[in-house]
């Protein structure tokens, strides 16, 4: 087998250096009645060539979406990724490294994660970033649980905007780990008022930017109203690419900035992997869950990269740890940092400018369409649309037109009748006039 | 022979030559600012079709100042992470036998199969008639799963070891409030052991964590579970084969009085390499165990992630899974989402979409490869490999236990006292020797513990060559002449030892612009 | 007075404000401090409950108040020199000054020979 070096002359000369005659005998300890007298019931080894067969078939039954028109966003979107980003991340001193517990031969790891840190500091505003999450959800709810903690209260109020698996996961742990959760209706028009809620309960109002539905607000009134209440304001970005033409949440007063990183150098992965930015206050630093880069110098006074304020973590603290994190995203949070290394200031900020002109593009186009109504004013690369007929039906005439023509709401939001008719749509760097013609064509036939 | 003699005068010599090159730069070793200090501004690696011309529609909330970012064309990017990346050790180099995180070859083929458009490049909410390819790789993905651990379900969204002991924690507590015990059982009794996630995760959510001891063989002590256990406790949380790489003898009986006592047995599945293949979970009464895809399955480790943490479940707690699933209806397969038809009280959701889909396909590319045949071979290979460094290495280290190990070799650093050496500085001297150091001080239960896990792929002349360099070092510390050597190490890798106080105490944890930049702006 | 604890704090004691901080030999167990958590003045503080953490690089501690009583100052000094700690834990490296609400508390800790005897028998 081409992944097993040892030979069988290897093996009996390390059974006899180990003084036993088989491996079986290594395997004493386990209960007789659970060892198993031969391989399990699953098919035997194959070479690469099999596997890939079996494999690109699978993968051959999807319809990709670079191969179609494509408009969905919705928490992760199609970019192009440079070659150069998926090259460099594949070198085996990256892709083949562990968490850089040994600071002296994983110099490399700790810079990218400490450059990686400061990018998104920058990019949000804030004082401080970690050195990533799991994904966006995940890091939604270390924020919550990081408010609880700073706060000492138990309460979460969250948005209507805040995208619903966001929201869901949210719950999850709000209902196990003991903290209250009190979401709100869908915000489709993007007016809730959030301040008037907040009380002396409240650790957190979470709210999303641009929202799930592509609102745009501005929410500095919201965040000096957090902070006369005493609470947190956490704001969840799931387009980062957004914050190269937008305001940051940092200007408007967030605490908290969690977000999704997968526009920036991570492929759509059908969900995953992709990289939970985290980001807040230096006075909360102590408070933050996941590991930290940090900058220091070597026995020989030269300047250097350390895993720091570790304490924090599980390894340490045990029970007592703000989250039993344990790994970060290292290796997309490598590909989103040079994905930005990349575009640099310039770069992001006409990036940021072309999608949000394909989207304004895209929406004027739809405008046009009978039966379209296009909700949003303002809007970075997505927006929501109220069709004159339920919209998950016409997404699937869309997709038999070989056409990945958004989300309808309604596959989030299964119980609320307002989502029933509503479409999310997304536009980027990808998307073609070709495209947008396309979709227009199509869907003057399926509506 | 002493291999100390041709190398004991190194360390001066390269000090010396590091002084004398103007660039501090070491041969192949080249020094790299970060690349905040290498801009130059309006440089892009990007070149971007101008955008169409149209009226902003940003509501007002135009970003006014610049973000700060530096310009590097891509010639410039490409070295900047280049020479990074040479500051880094990896499997791809060597032996990385860091215990209990198992560094086994990562195959490139792998990393292909996860590029396939059809995988890479869909969306997680496409209409679910356009990714019948990809639900269909994950059940079967579920159904190796399943197979090689015996259990009758599988929860795939977690996004690591942690995130899946959360997942079968959480699947505890539903289960325990469905039976109308959850406020009744707050207690979960976790080994001394154990990975910090283990208590961390189990007080997160609520339970309060009780230290069950380890007897003088590193198993488990059945009679402390045994006394510790009753109507107030919720589950036991139990790494098998176990921290010390010891399998846990006494499985079963600690997991009949669990279940007698109407609590579950949570098993924390991270050194599951020792027996994937050769012996099935299920056989030995678990309630439920985590799976790090990126340990056995052989997914990257990736500088520290992503990872993947599917949760393979017992009937009884099956039920509470979390969204989503896949479900085949006819021929037609389905994700279980919330709001769709379901059977079950799925307990919630643990992440946005399906999971971490690109391990997915590795870990499935890894396992079709292997075969039923190949995974019986890595837990043979793996432990064998184990044992025959910790044979090699006893009479010069000092075994924390008698007999042998599963897939991993654990050391405490007695051989080591009254030498002026410790764990850390011996597993810093093995940095100059070339290699990665093993786990130190983990498992808390050894003192100054060493633990190796060698994995089953790494050759057979690579090892007795690691065996030799321990050897040497573990010869060397005893001769009582070389603490200040090892104290000093490392001497030849890109840095010498970090001061973490100084990080600690006053944490830099951005770049900032100097200040006469900020001055100038 | 001054009067030692088993989890290795001092308390010395004016009118009916404690000062307290850790033993030198706590000190010493935990190496450079890195990081110290003080109470905020007004918080109610229970004999035998969590007052302050102190942290190394790789350790981190919690600090029990010896007497209950509520916080009348926290040493700010150590947010930015934590390493006073090191340098003069009875001294300049004190964490919290208390109200001590029940003066008899004190007679259930060790005096300073008392506390040195038992030290003596940890190692």
């Amino acid at each position: 087998m081409r992944y097993l070096p040892l030979t069988e002359a290897d093996r009996g000369a390390m059974l006899g250096a180990i003084g036993v005659k088989s491996i079986d005998a290594l395997f004493e300890d386990v209960p007789k009645a659970a060892r198993l007298a031969g391989p399990v019931d699953l098919p035997r080894h194959a070479g690469e060539m099999e596997v890939e067969r079996q494999l690109a078939a699978m993968a051959g039954k999807n319809l990709a979406a670079g191969s179609v028109p494509f408009f969905i966003g919705a928490g992760a979107y199609r970019h192009h990724v440079p070659a150069t980003v998926d090259y460099l991340i594949q070198r085996g001193e990256f892709l083949t490294s562990y968490t850089p517990y040994q600071p002296e031969v994983t110099q490399g790891t700790l810079q990218y994660l400490f450059e990686f840190q400061t990018q998104v500091a920058l990019l949000t505003g804030m004082d401080v970033a970690n050195a990533s999450m799991y994904d966006g959800s995940t890091a939604t709810a270390e924020a919550v649980a990081m408010a609880n903690r700073v706060t000492r209260r138990s309460k979460a109020l969250v948005s209507g905007g805040l995208h619903p698996h966001y929201r869901e996961v949210v719950e999850t742990l709000g209902r196990y780990t003991g903290f209250a959760v009190e979401p709100q209706p869908a915000d489709i028009a993007g007016d809730e008022n959030l301040a008037a809620k907040i009380d002396a309960d409240t650790s957190c109002v979470v709210v999303q930017y641009p929202s799930f539905f592509g609102r745009l607000r501005d929410h500095s009134a919201l965040a000096a109203a957090c902070r006369e209440k005493g609470a947190l304001l956490i704001v969840v970005v799931t387009e980062i690419l957004a914050l190269g033409a937008l305001k940051s949440p940092g200007e408007m007063g967030a605490d908290i900035v969690v977000g999704e990183g997968q526009s920036l150098g991570n492929a759509l992965n059908f969900g995953g992997p992709y990289v939970g930015l985290f980001a807040t206050r230096e006075k909360y630093v102590r408070q933050m869950p996941g590991r930290l880069a940090g900058e220091t110098v070597d026995a020989d006074g030269k300047r250097g990269y350390v895993l720091t304020l570790s304490t924090r973590e599980q390894h340490i603290r045990r029970e007592k740890a703000t989250s039993n994190i344990c790994t970060n995203a290292g290796l997309c949070a490598l590909a989103f940092t040079i994905h930005l290394s990349l575009l640099g200031e310039t770069g992001l900020r006409d990036l940021a400018a072309l999608n949000h002109a394909r989207a304004v593009q895209l929406a004027d186009r739809l405008a046009g369409v009978a039966g379209v109504d296009v909700l949003n004013d303002a809007f970075f690369n997505e927006f929501t649309v109220r069709l004159a007929k339920p919209a998950a039906p016409v997404v699937e005439a869309l997709a038999k037109r070989r056409i990945l023509g958004g989300l309808p709401v309604s596959r989030l939001l299964p119980s609320d009748p307002a989502a029933a008719n509503l479409l999310l749509l997304a536009a980027t760097e990808t998307t073609s006039e070709a495209d947008m013609d396309a979709l227009v064509a199509a869907l003057k036939e399926v509506l | 022979m002493d291999r100390s003699q041709g190398r004991s005068g190194r360390p001066t010599i390269e000090a010396d030559a590091t002084k004398q090159t103007f660039t501090g730069n070491r041969a192949l070793q080249l020094e790299e600012s970060l690349i905040f200090e290498q801009d130059s501004p309006g440089s892009t690696g990007v070149d971007l079709p101008p955008a169409p011309k149209v009226k902003s529609r940003l509501g007002g909330l135009e970003r006014q100042g610049a973000v700060g970012l530096p310009g590097l064309s891509e010639p410039q990017v490409v070295q900047h992470y280049t020479r990074l990346s040479q500051k880094n050790y990896a499997i791809d180099m060597g032996v990385y036998p860091l215990g209990s995180c198992t560094m086994k070859h990562n195959p490139r083929l792998n990393e292909k199969m996860a590029r396939l458009a059809g995988f890479a490049d869909i969306h997680p909410l496409q209409p679910q008639s356009t990714v019948q390819g990809a639900l269909e790789m994950i059940d079967l993905l579920a159904h190796w799963l399943k197979t090689l651990t015996g259990m009758p379900a599988v929860a795939l969204s977690p996004a690591a070891g942690a995130h899946g002991e959360l997942c079968g924690m959480v699947a505890i507590r539903a289960a325990l409030e469905a039976r109308g015990e959850g406020g009744q059982r707050k207690r979960v009794l976790v080994p001394e052991s154990a990975h910090g996630t283990n208590p961390a995760t189990a007080a997160s959510l609520g339970f309060s964590v009780e230290p069950i001891p380890a007897n003088r063989q590193g198993q488990v002590d059945v009679a402390a579970v045994k006394a510790a256990l009753g109507p107030d406790v919720a589950a036991i949380m139990l790494t098998n084969p176990n921290t010390c790489g010891l399998f846990e003898r006494d499985i079963r009986e600690v997991a009949d009085a669990v279940h007698e006592a109407g609590a579950y047995f949570y098993c924390d599945g991270a050194n599951f390499n020792a027996i994937v293949g050769r012996v099935r979970p299920g056989d030995l009464g678990i309630d439920c165990m985590h799976i790090n895809l990126h340990k056995t399955f052989s997914t990257p480790h990736g500088g520290g992630g992503p990872g993947s943490g599917p949760v393979v479940l017992s009937a009884a707690l099956a039920p509470f899974a979390p969204y989503p699933w896949t479900v085949k209806d006819g021929d037609v397969w389905r994700a279980a989402e919330a709001g769709s038809e379901v059977n079950g009280q799925p307990f919630g959701r643990l992440k946005a979409f399906h999971g971490q889909m690109g391990m997915f396909v590795r870990a499935l590319a890894y396992m079709l490869s292997h075969g039923s045949d190949g995974l019986w071979q890595v837990a043979s290979d793996a432990v064998l490999n184990a044992n025959y460094v910790l044979a090699r290495l006893k009479d010069v280290m000092s075994p924390a236990f008698p007999g042998t190990c599963m897939h991993e070799a654990l050391f405490d650093d007695s051989f080591l006292k009254g030498t002026g050496v410790t764990t850390l500085d011996f597993a810093k001297a093995m940095i100059d020797e070339g290699y990665h150091p093993m786990t130190m001080y983990f498992p808390l239960v050894v003192h100054g513990a060493l633990l190796i896990e060698p994995t089953e792929t790494q050759a057979k002349a690579d090892l007795d060559q690691f065996v030799d360099a321990l050897r040497h070092l573990a010869q060397k510390a005893k001769s009582g002449e070389a603490a200040a050597a090892f104290q000093a190490a490392p001497v030849l890798a890109p840095r010498r030892r970090l001061d973490e106080t100084l990080a600690a105490r006053k944490p830099v944890l951005r770049w900032r612009p100097p200040p006469a930049a900020q001055a100038a702006e | 007075m001054k009067r030692f604890s088993e989890e290795h704090e001092w308390i010395s004691v004016e009118g009916d404000v404690g000062t307290v901080g850790i033993t030198d030999y706590a000190q010493s167990q935990l190496g450079d401090i890195v990081y110290v958590e003080v109470p905020e003045a007004g918080r109610k503080l229970a004999k035998g409950g969590e007052a302050a953490v102190v942290e190394s690089v790789k350790a981190a501690s919690d600090v029990y108040s010896p007497v209950t009583g509520e916080v009348v100052e926290g040493n700010a000094a150590l947010a930015d020199n934590p390493a006073l700690v090191n340098s003069d834990p009875m001294g300049e490296g004190w964490f919290f000054k208390v109200r001590i609400a029940e003066k008899g508390e004190m007679d259930g800790l060790m005096d300073e020979a008392g506390y040195a005897e038992f030290v003596k028998g940890l190692a």
